[in-house]
């Protein structure tokens, strides 16, 4: 921590790829992150080569072996129409990770832009996007993301739409926030004497400098996106049966508790397992990119 | 005092416009006409032209949100599709539900979180501080309709001492009301005491780190004075109102413990309107749980002036 600390911020401004190559150095130091990023790879793993990992079909249904037990022929049992739930879990890290990497992408898409506008340009557009970040920062994210996904329809894209647009406001406000923190510093006030136009300005010398704190708040709402998904399909707003989601398998788990327990088990393991991962790789990132937000 | 009043008073307005705009208009990402989709399966024609003419569907958007604003300032919220119950009515039924829900989570997250924080901070780097942080990352890390089976499956179904769902009104009987309730808290109140517990700590650090602090150290005083007295009194209020911002978080989880317990609250009632089509009460739904998070901050924030002296000059 203390190295952390010590270490100055003003060679990695004007040294990026070295300030990259430490940041690695330091992310790699600590073990719980990279435990997350170990076991968030695991999870791509799966979730790319899904149809070679599952040894049997997610949606066949098997009406000789309802509710059984987990044994050597299925890991994990099965659900109550006779599919394979370790099947249904590998291919259900499918929707997660989707889900999760989209709808981020989708707040980044919008919220970085956005957030740029309002901390460079300032005045009226500050003043608007402002307010229009507080409104909805107000609706609490996942009330938004079931409203949003109610009435674009019960669909995975649609939820993923929902969750995005739900969590874009955090990136707006982060980056406007780091764009006033950097829009001061002397090599902007160079790149603006030399006649750079705003725009350049904008992307070539503010958003690498803000890149760090993005970087580590996406990969936390990751995370975030990955139980919003989960919680959507819970519900019943996200990927439709007969598709495997850990969400939905949950859902009609929790009508099996008391006589098949292993059908809310697994899933659950699986969502808690990935979204801790990005939890821990996102702490370990905030630490190695970011130190002052610690 | 006056003056931040009301420049806090004046970023609300354009606030709460600005959500109302946002309700209204997820009306608009209804394909198609919203009265056919609300006039449900018969779509009888009489029925549509009535909705037309009700919801004002065939005048321009900007005099549609007049007419609903205008409604909204009356108390008029619209009437649910399904039960034909006005809709501020059906959520003031709700309401009291996920409010004794949401308080007792709440107690919930700072009898654990809060403690937890301070343990963490005031022995940071030992065994307390990494079982603290590992619970913190826990709690942020179960999604809570998770948490809330598998203790349905420990309590209700291997042990057998808490119902797994039936909500009783506590005026009827508290006991049982409780024994349906103190599950569902307590997996509502997990993540909110991981949250807490990380404020708690970081609050807790830059308290300690103080130069009253050590001056308190300095003249012999225990480290328990110094730490519940002199550091906790300091650290409190940054924690209440970043405490407040939860209610967010907390009204979200509980439309997913509404849905694990079957508990008959708000979270229940948005989740079965949206599978019943009922738009308005969607809508009505978000309306008041953002228009209460935003009175919450308001006053969270005009604690933190009234307490803080530096502030007030």
């Amino acid at each position: 921590m203390s190295a952390v600390l010590r270490s100055p911020h003003l060679p990695a401004r004007s040294a990026p790829a070295g300030s990259w190559r430490r940041s690695w150095q330091r992310l790699r130091r600590r073990r719980g992150a990279l435990a997350g990023l170990v076991v968030v790879l695991a999870f791509v793993v799966l979730a790319v080569f899904a149809p070679w990992l599952a040894p049997q079909d997610p949606i066949a249904t098997n009406w000789g072996a309802l509710r059984q037990a987990p044994s050597a022929a299925h890991w994990f049992g099965t659900d109550e129409i006779g599919r394979d739930v370790f099947s249904r879990v590998v291919w259900g890290t499918r929707a997660s990770l989707l889900a999760g990497v989209a709808s981020v992408s989708i707040s980044l898409l919008f919220g970085v832009p956005i957030g740029l506008a309002a901390g460079f340009l300032g005045g009226v557009v500050d003043a608007l996007i402002s307010r229009l970040t507080d409104a909805f920062l107000a609706c609490p994210f996942l009330i938004l993301a079931i409203a949003l996904a109610a009435f674009l329809g019960p669909s995975l894209t649609n939820a993923m739409i929902a969750i995005g647009v739900s969590a874009t406001p955090v990136f707006v406000r982060l980056t406007r926030a780091a764009v006033l923190g950097v829009k001061v510093e002397d090599y902007i006030e160079a790149a603006r004497a030399v006649g750079n136009p705003p725009l350049r300005i904008a992307l070539r010398h503010v958003l690498p400098n803000i890149a760090a704190p993005l970087i580590v708040q996406a990969t936390l709402a990751i995370a975030a996106a990955v139980i919003a998904e989960a919680s959507l399909s819970f519900l019943g707003l996200g990927q439709q049966p007969p598709a495997p989601s850990w969400g939905s398998m949950l859902n009609s788990a929790k009508n099996y508790v008391d006589n098949a327990p292993w059908m809310a088990i697994w899933p659950g393991l699986a969502i808690f397992g990935l979204v801790l991962s990005f939890n821990l790789l996102g702490d370990g990132l905030r630490d190695a990119l970011d130190p002052r937000q610690r | 005092m006056f003056e931040f009043l009301a420049k806090r008073l004046a970023t609300i307005v354009p606030t709460l416009v600005f959500v109302s705009m946002l309700i209204f208009g997820l009306q608009q990402l209804l394909p198609g006409d919203p009265a056919k989709i609300l006039a449900g399966e018969e779509q009888d024609p009489t029925v549509i032209a009535y909705l037309h003419r009700k919801l004002h569907l065939d005048e321009p958007l900007p005099l549609r949100y007049a007419y609903w604003i205008g409604g909204v300032f009356k108390g008029d919220l619209g009437d649910s599709v399904r039960t034909q119950q006005p809709v501020l009515q059906l959520i003031a039924q709700k309401l009291p539900v996920t409010l004794e829900l949401a308080l007792l989570a709440m107690a919930i997250a700072l009898a654990i979180g809060i403690p937890a924080g301070i343990v963490s901070a005031a022995g940071r780097g030992t065994v307390w501080d990494a079982a603290a942080n590992a619970f913190a990352l826990w709690g942020l890390s179960t999604p809570n309709f998770w948490l809330g089976i598998l203790m349905i499956l420990l309590f209700s179904v291997q042990l057998g001492w808490l119902p797994a769902s039936g909500y009783v009104s506590p005026f009827e009987d508290l006991v049982a009301n409780l024994a349906a309730m103190i599950m569902p808290a307590f997996v509502l109140g997990n993540a909110i005491a991981a949250v807490l517990m990380r404020h708690t700590r970081s609050a807790m650090l830059q308290v300690l780190s103080a130069d009253y602090v050590r001056t308190a150290r300095a003249k012999g005083l225990n480290e328990r004075t110094v730490v519940l007295k002199h550091a906790l009194r300091n650290a409190l209020m940054p924690i209440i109102t970043l405490g407040a911002l939860e209610l967010g978080a907390l009204l979200s989880g509980a439309v997913l413990t509404e849905q694990v317990f079957t508990i008959p609250g708000f979270g229940k009632l948005i989740v079965d309107s949206v599978f019943n089509r009922d738009y308005s009460v969607v809508q009505g739904v978000v309306l008041v749980t953002a228009t209460a998070y935003i009175t919450l901050n308001l006053l969270a924030d005009l604690a933190y002036f009234a307490v803080s002296p530096r502030l007030r000059h």
